[in-house]
């Protein structure tokens, strides 16, 4: 128990809760242009034309197939040697995560969008709706709702594996911990397990909320 | 289904275009180091590195003791008091960049870093890639058995059982040159410690720097081997053809021999891990030179 002593030691705690801060504002900043990036890539996957729907199909498919380690490495080092493009370790984190992002989240909205019911459009221009008024009010409720858990799966989905960019050289929270660890390896060896402990907790805190909030809202919309 | 095929030839085409450029500088790189020297991937010169009015050097932020982040938030370390000696010497500021083992070599080839300086052991197969210096510590493997029955040298070893972890240099070197030394093979690096401490095995082998520190924490054992084996050397790493770079931290080294500078490193952030007991020399290289 003393060794969870280490976590209050100098300023750990600040490092820690830094690190958790880092990996919040790469997440929040790419899980936000994501969903808008998301959205318009969604509703082009939808429309009925062939060479727009290869296109996206290639990009989908690529961004899938290829690991965020790989991206992440394309994006830090490869830019680099290839366009002597430098971009800081977090830009090309971002730019990697909204690349990842857009396309799940596009596929996300695609899959939510053609879910709709056919009839659900008729029965709206019966009403005598204009096809605005159809997606504005019937369509995109429906979408949005139908929406919610699968981008919070993603976001959530998306904090997590922000600890993969520890090798681009950005020290999250993560990496922070394991310096904590490391750096006591010899004086306090069973310090891993609450640290551990405590980044376990600060991921959970962060979120949690993200869940909570996707639950009342999927209640208030239903 | 036409519209498939064409998607498949595209992605194709795209991976091998956004892939490609990567590989093929690679190539370069470890070929020529002047072929990409007009662009700002090759690596600061001295004198951009001293107007800019700081060094970026590569060390690792979570191997204690040689390179860690304490808990102020400072880079501390063996690697880092070197570290901090090159900013001195240079007269700039040093801003120390996390790396990891395996991206070493990538943020030098992109010059995202000037020098390496984290536990980089020196191999032939980096040394394509990366230009080393002169080397500033060594490591050898060790063998650490029980005070009661001490393995003093490799003909104590003989009937008696080893322990080693599975992948490690101890179990390719024992092996290749003592066959007949019966080795217990672990597959994690965690349980051949505890091996040891059951009995399960009459002795240790790997890393010296390892059994050492694992030594002074555990009473009743000792390292009657503190270096067996072929030798390995530490050195810092600049990026490839940066000779000018190279030949500054390589009169450093030099220079600083005089001073005794890396016994005092060594007192300063290995002493508390590994003891005043063991020979400092069995670690620390003074002026390159290894005897």
């Amino acid at each position: 128990m003393q060794d969870l002593g280490i976590l209050l030691e100098g300023r750990n705690l600040e490092r820690l809760l830094y690190g958790l801060w880092v990996t919040l504002r790469i997440s929040f900043a790419s899980i936000a242009a994501s969903i808008i990036c998301g959205i318009i890539f969604g509703v082009i996957m939808t429309l009925r034309n062939r060479v727009l729907q290869a296109v996206c199909r290639i990009y989908l498919e690529l961004v899938r197939v290829l690991p965020q380690l790989v991206l992440l490495f394309l994006a830090y080092f490869g830019l680099t040697r290839a366009f002597n493009i430098n971009l800081s370790g977090e830009t090309s984190a971002v730019l990697v995560f909204v690349v990842w992002g857009t396309a799940e989240m596009g596929d996300l909205v695609r899959s939510a969008l053609i879910s709709i019911p056919r009839h659900q459009y008729d029965s709206g221009y019966a009403l005598g709706l204009s096809k605005a008024d159809v997606y504005m009010s019937i369509i995109l409720p429906q979408t949005v709702r139908r929406l919610i858990p699968l981008a919070i799966n993603l976001a959530t989905r998306m904090i997590k594996t922000t600890s993969l960019v520890v090798l681009i050289g950005v020290v999250e929270m993560l990496k922070v911990g394991q310096q904590i660890i490391e750096a006591n390896r010899y004086t306090a060896p069973r310090a891993a397990l609450w640290i551990y402990g405590a980044i376990f907790a600060l991921y959970f805190l962060a979120c949690f909320p993200m869940s909570l909030i996707a639950g009342r809202l999927e209640r208030r919309w239903t | 289904m036409k519209l498939c095929k064409i998607a498949q030839v595209a992605m194709a085409l795209i991976l091998s275009l956004v892939l490609f450029p990567g590989c093929n500088q690679g190539a370069g790189a470890s070929g020529a180091g002047s072929s990409n020297a007009q662009s700002s991937t090759s690596a600061r010169s001295l004198d951009e590195i001293k107007s800019s009015g700081k060094v970026i050097i590569g060390v690792f932020s979570d191997k204690a003791p040689f390179g860690y982040v304490d808990s102020n938030g400072q880079y501390q370390g063996y690697d880092v008091y070197f570290g901090d000696r090159i900013g001195k010497d240079l007269g700039v500021a040093v801003e120390y960049v996390s790396v990891e083992p395996a991206n070493r070599v990538e943020f030098l080839e992109t010059g995202k870093v000037d020098i390496i300086l984290a536990n980089f052991t020196v191999t032939a197969e980096r040394a394509e890639k990366v230009d080393f210096a002169l080397p500033y510590m060594k490591v050898a493997l060790g063998v650490v058995s029980p005070d009661s029955a001490l393995v003093a040298s490799v003909d104590d070893l003989k009937g008696k059982k080893l322990i080693v972890a599975k992948g490690t240099t101890a179990e390719t070197f024992f092996e290749a040159n003592y066959p007949d030394v019966e080795l217990v093979k672990f597959d994690q690096y965690t349980e051949t410690f505890s091996a040891l401490l059951d009995g399960r095995g009459d002795a240790f082998s790997t890393d010296n720097t390892e059994v050492l520190a694992w030594a002074l924490q555990n009473p009743g054992f000792t390292v009657g081997i503190e270096s067996l084996g072929s030798l390995d050397t530490i050195a810092p790493a600049v990026q490839k053809g940066n000779a000018e770079l190279l030949d500054w931290i390589n009169n450093e080294i030099k220079s600083l021999a005089s001073e005794q500078f890396f016994h005092e490193d060594y007192k300063a952030t290995l002493a508390s891990v590994y003891g005043d007991a063991i020979n400092i020399d069995s670690l620390v290289v003074e002026g390159g030179v290894i005897e």
